[in-house]
């Protein structure tokens, strides 16, 4: 294929993935937001009030980029790791394997795909987060790259889980089991600081907690632990999902008997 | 002289599980032709087809779509190709016409070249009027003409119809016969055919190669095939019941049912001299038939084997039921 052929087919894959999600906006766009919006009252409002500041800021608005971050990870990685399965399943996998499409287009159309619905729902969530507390981006550019960074390796990670899956329960086994946990103790709701050492220490490997404060320091420019590392990190990480991603395509894991 | 459409060498598959599903089989199809693939289940036909798309990875041995080696630049390959798989591959939950301007986009093929062909193609196969329509509310025989629309958005030279009609009624089979015979003779589209319709092949194909346990056991044309058959059985209908099958000189004769015989009737044999003994015992016959199509015959006799499938191909739709979800 030629670069315009190959700049077609991709466009075709994301405008097919972005049309796939929009179609079923009520399961993919609305659920987040009105998940978000409860943690934005019962956390931020209700029990926030009473928790008072956290490195001399609002609990509100200390846990708003976490609960942005939250959303981007759950949505970009359960867009592709849904999707793709969904390609499998309905056996509509092979209109791209017959077509002369490059895997790597077809990894990228996805990957495109489930970071535009995650990056669409962290705006929602953005939007609805106004409605309780003022933001200040401290850091536009380094919020845009992190959460950018974070939704493309999410939705790269979802493209593995789904090439291995053989069932739809197995696409929901990480985020459930693995996601929504390392979230959660990612400090999302809380600094590390507040740890006993030890636990601050085992905190440390969870790599979420990396995203969440790289991502809290563009917005509200206060991060548990040093960015340029943060970022290094997730672009490294980037790179070893995707050439693993591209490798078991290549291979036909999953897909070609 | 031209290259094949279709030239495989030695192609050899052989499962994780150890079945060996292709035994080195050779096979060519000449461009314009219109060729039957035939066997039973489980005899190779889906493989063969499988790894020519790219859906199934080969063990050994070499495929050329018109010359060029899926081993050295499959991308140019595919360009070539169209498939119509057995079974419904496509998103249910796609509008029809959209499922067919993706495959184009797939294809790398602009939207102002790709929007009048998809036109075009829905107009020519009816289903123009639910293009704007879910793929999922579109009738078994819609949503097979969906699938040939889709696989020549991209004017391919060689198309793979791997049961097309299967699960169609008769009026809308013939059309798509119809549809099937104009793209080969006039606009010279190479066409590789399965079908579990001995009927189809027999009225559409010149070539027919016949495969069964894996190994190609006949490749040749059609009209040479149908020589080979030595005997027809023919049904005759009867005006009054019988209790016994009668005696006929030179021929086999069974008793169907009371009202029915079945006449073995060998090649180069006289029909007269049948109906003339059955005359002499006081049988008339009212109506007579084929038992079978005579491919069918040549067929069964050729893969039936004590411990083979003699089934051929049934219909496969087991169309996607799953609810489109997107956790």
């Amino acid at each position: 294929m030629n670069t315009r052929q190959l700049l077609i087919s991709l466009w075709t894959m994301v405008v097919k993935e972005v049309r796939r999600f929009v179609r079923i906006w009520p399961q993919t766009l609305v659920p987040p937001s009105i998940t978000m919006t409860m943690y934005f009252i019962i956390f931020g409002n209700l029990i926030g009030s009473r928790v008072g500041e956290m490195h001399g800021i609002s609990y509100m608005s200390y846990i708003v980029p976490g609960l942005i971050m939250m959303s981007v990870i759950t949505n970009s990685y359960s867009n592709v790791a849904s999707s793709f399965f969904s390609n499998k399943f309905q056996r509509s996998v092979e209109e791209m394997m017959v077509s002369p499409m490059p895997n790597w287009v077809i990894l990228a159309g996805f990957v495109i795909g489930g970071a535009a619905r995650g990056l669409g729902v962290g705006l929602i969530v953005t939007v609805v987060s106004l409605f309780f507390t003022h933001l200040d981006l401290h850091h536009p550019f380094l919020t845009l790259m992190v959460v950018v960074m974070t939704a493309l390796l999410f939705s790269i990670g979802g493209f593995i889980n789904a090439l291995l899956a053989k069932k739809f329960d197995d696409i929901s086994i990480i985020p459930i089991f693995v996601l929504t946990p390392l979230t959660y103790l990612g400090g999302v709701f809380y600094s590390i600081d507040l740890l006993p050492e030890f636990w601050q220490n085992v905190t440390m490997i969870n790599p979420i907690l990396y995203m969440v404060n790289a991502f809290r320091y563009g917005i509200l420019g206060i991060s548990d632990i040093p960015v340029s590392g943060a970022l290094i990190a997730i672009a490294a990480f980037i790179v070893a999902f995707w050439c693993l991603a591209l490798w078991m395509l290549n291979r036909g894991k999953g897909i070609r008997s | 002289m031209a290259e094949p459409a279709l030239s495989i060498r030695g192609l050899t598959k052989v499962y994780g599980n150890g079945f060996e599903a292709l035994k080195g089989i050779d096979l060519d199809v000449a461009q314009g032709d219109f060729f039957a693939l035939l066997g039973p289940n489980g005899a190779g036909k889906s493989t063969t087809l499988g790894i020519v798309c790219s859906l199934v990875q080969k063990t050994a041995g070499q495929v050329k779509i018109f010359g060029i080696d899926i081993d050295e630049d499959f991308a140019k390959a595919k360009y070539a190709l169209g498939v119509v798989p057995q079974e419904f591959n496509f998103s249910q939950f796609e509008k029809v016409e959209d499922i067919v301007l993706t495959q184009a986009g797939y294809y790398g093929m602009p939207m102002k070249e790709a929007r009048p062909r998809c036109d075009r193609l829905l107009k020519d196969l009816g289903l123009w009027d639910k293009r704007n329509g879910s793929a999922r509310m579109l009738s078994g025989g819609m949503k097979r003409r969906l699938m040939i629309a889709r696989a020549l958005i991209h004017r391919p030279r060689l198309l793979i119809l791997d049961e097309p009609t299967a699960g169609v009624d008769i009026e809308l089979r013939r059309s798509m016969w119809e549809y099937m015979r104009r793209i080969n003779e006039e606009e010279g589209t190479s066409i590789i055919l399965t079908t579990h319709y001995l009927e189809e092949a027999e009225s559409l194909c010149r070539n027919i190669a016949i495969i069964n346990r894996g190994e190609i056991i006949k490749n040749t044309s059609m009209r040479g095939l149908l020589t080979e058959l030595d005997t027809e059985t023919f049904l005759l209908d009867l005006a009054e019941p019988l209790d016994t099958a009668p005696r006929v000189e030179g021929f086999e004769v069974e008793r169907a049912d009371s009202h029915q015989l079945a006449l073995s009737v060998r090649k180069g044999t006289d029909l007269n001299d049948a109906f003339q003994q059955l005359t002499d015992q006081g049988v008339r016959v009212l109506s007579m038939r084929n038992r079978a199509n005579r491919l069918e015959e040549l067929f069964v006799s050729m893969t039936s084997q004590p411990d083979a499938a003699t089934g051929i191909d049934g219909p496969s739709e087991t169309s996607a039921q799953a609810k489109e979800t997107a956790s």
